[in-house]
């Protein structure tokens, strides 16, 4: 666990540390997600090392977002006032990401392997 | 009352109460949720729901707060990180999907940052709220900064995007059911393009490979919004 939490830590930092190189136009931790992943594909961190302390983090990830979320009713007044249009302004356009990308990623998929019987 | 309430203040607005607070009401969520199974109590939801009330009664200051779980908030860095470990664990499934996931996540950034100004527009908002709504999508560190360079405020950017979280994340699994999506590549890909880390937090319940990709959508998305959002001034 500690020898995990030390490299997740290390690729964290290691990400900050690009994002600060970029000025900050992707944030320190997708670059560390990038970072972890291309050691462990190119074989130059063993995945054992991570493996408990990463998929315990990310199992309960949702917690991590409590702060986050209580801080709303700091922007309640702000958000009230046009409360209609951010209402259905987030939910329309939630709605409509979730299923235009559910839905290219699946009809190409489906199209690959069609691709692929008729060739063989 | 009111005196007890003043006496016992500094306790309840130190770390480890605070902290105990936060599992506490948690925990009471999973078992709410795992009693009910209605997808709308989320034990993130009904953590929320009891600590605001609970601060506005006992007076403590979302500052206090904030300062006093800071350690949680800090996890949500690692946790991003520690999505690549996920994400290497499921590489045979991305093999070979890597032009569609790209072109998926890429028309998913179009679609979410016009839909989200237009109908703001078509409702009245003005140009500040506008650009703080843009960046929903995306996690609270990019959403942040592409906010300041499009002219919306940071702080109601971030709210946006916890609100466009906490909704994705509980509608998503349902309007996945409803349009009839079988893949468990695009069942990520959708949670994790439009509702960041908490849509990724679903779909790591939804199984490990869902979550993998979602990750990964997180990744992606940002990126591309964040390439996208100067010419979303356009429409404003």
């Amino acid at each position: 666990m500690i020898k995990g939490s030390f490299y997740i830590l290390l690729f964290y930092f290691l990400g900050e540390l690009l994002s600060m190189l970029l000025h900050g136009f992707i944030p320190g931790s997708v670059l560390g997600m990038v970072l972890l992943f291309l050691a462990l594909f190119f074989k130059i961190l063993n995945p054992e090392n991570v493996r408990s302390a990463a998929t315990t983090i990310t199992k309960n990830m949702a917690v991590f977002f409590v702060p986050a979320g209580v801080g709303l009713m700091v922007y309640a007044e702000l958000v009230s006032k046009s409360l209609l249009a951010i209402t259905l302004a987030i939910a329309g356009s939630t709605v409509l990401t979730i299923v235009v990308v559910a839905l290219v990623q699946e009809h190409m998929e489906k199209r690959k392997v069609k691709g692929k019987t008729t060739h063989e | 009352m009111n005196n007890i309430l003043e006496q016992i203040k500094p306790y309840l607005s130190t770390e480890v109460f605070l902290l105990g607070l936060v599992m506490g009401t948690f925990l009471l969520g999973v078992l709410i949720y795992k009693k009910t199974k209605i997808t709308l109590l989320q034990p993130l939801l009904i953590s929320i729901l009891i600590i605001i009330p609970f601060l506005k009664v006992t007076g403590i200051s979302y500052q206090t707060f904030n300062t006093q779980t800071h350690f949680l908030n800090f996890m949500l860095g690692p946790s991003v990180v520690a999505l690549g470990y996920v994400l290497y664990e499921q590489i045979e499934y991305i093999k070979g999907n890597v032009i569609s996931i790209l072109t998926a996540v890429f028309v998913g950034s179009v679609v979410g940052i016009v839909s989200v100004v237009v109908i703001a527009k078509l409702l009245g908002a003005d140009k500040v709220l506008m650009a703080s709504l843009a960046p929903k999508s995306v996690t609270t560190p990019i959403a942040i900064s592409l906010a300041e360079k499009t002219g919306g405020v940071p702080a109601l950017a971030a709210a946006f995007v916890v609100i466009c979280g906490i909704f994705g994340g509980l509608v998503g699994p349902i309007i996945l059911r409803k349009v009839g999506i079988k893949s468990k590549i695009a069942k990520g890909l959708a949670m994790g393009s439009a509702s960041h880390a908490l849509g990724t937090a679903r779909a790591m319940e939804m199984g490990a490979l869902e979550g993998a990709i979602s990750g990964l959508a997180i990744g992606i998305m940002g990126i591309m919004t964040a390439l996208l959002i100067p010419f979303a001034d356009i429409l404003f």
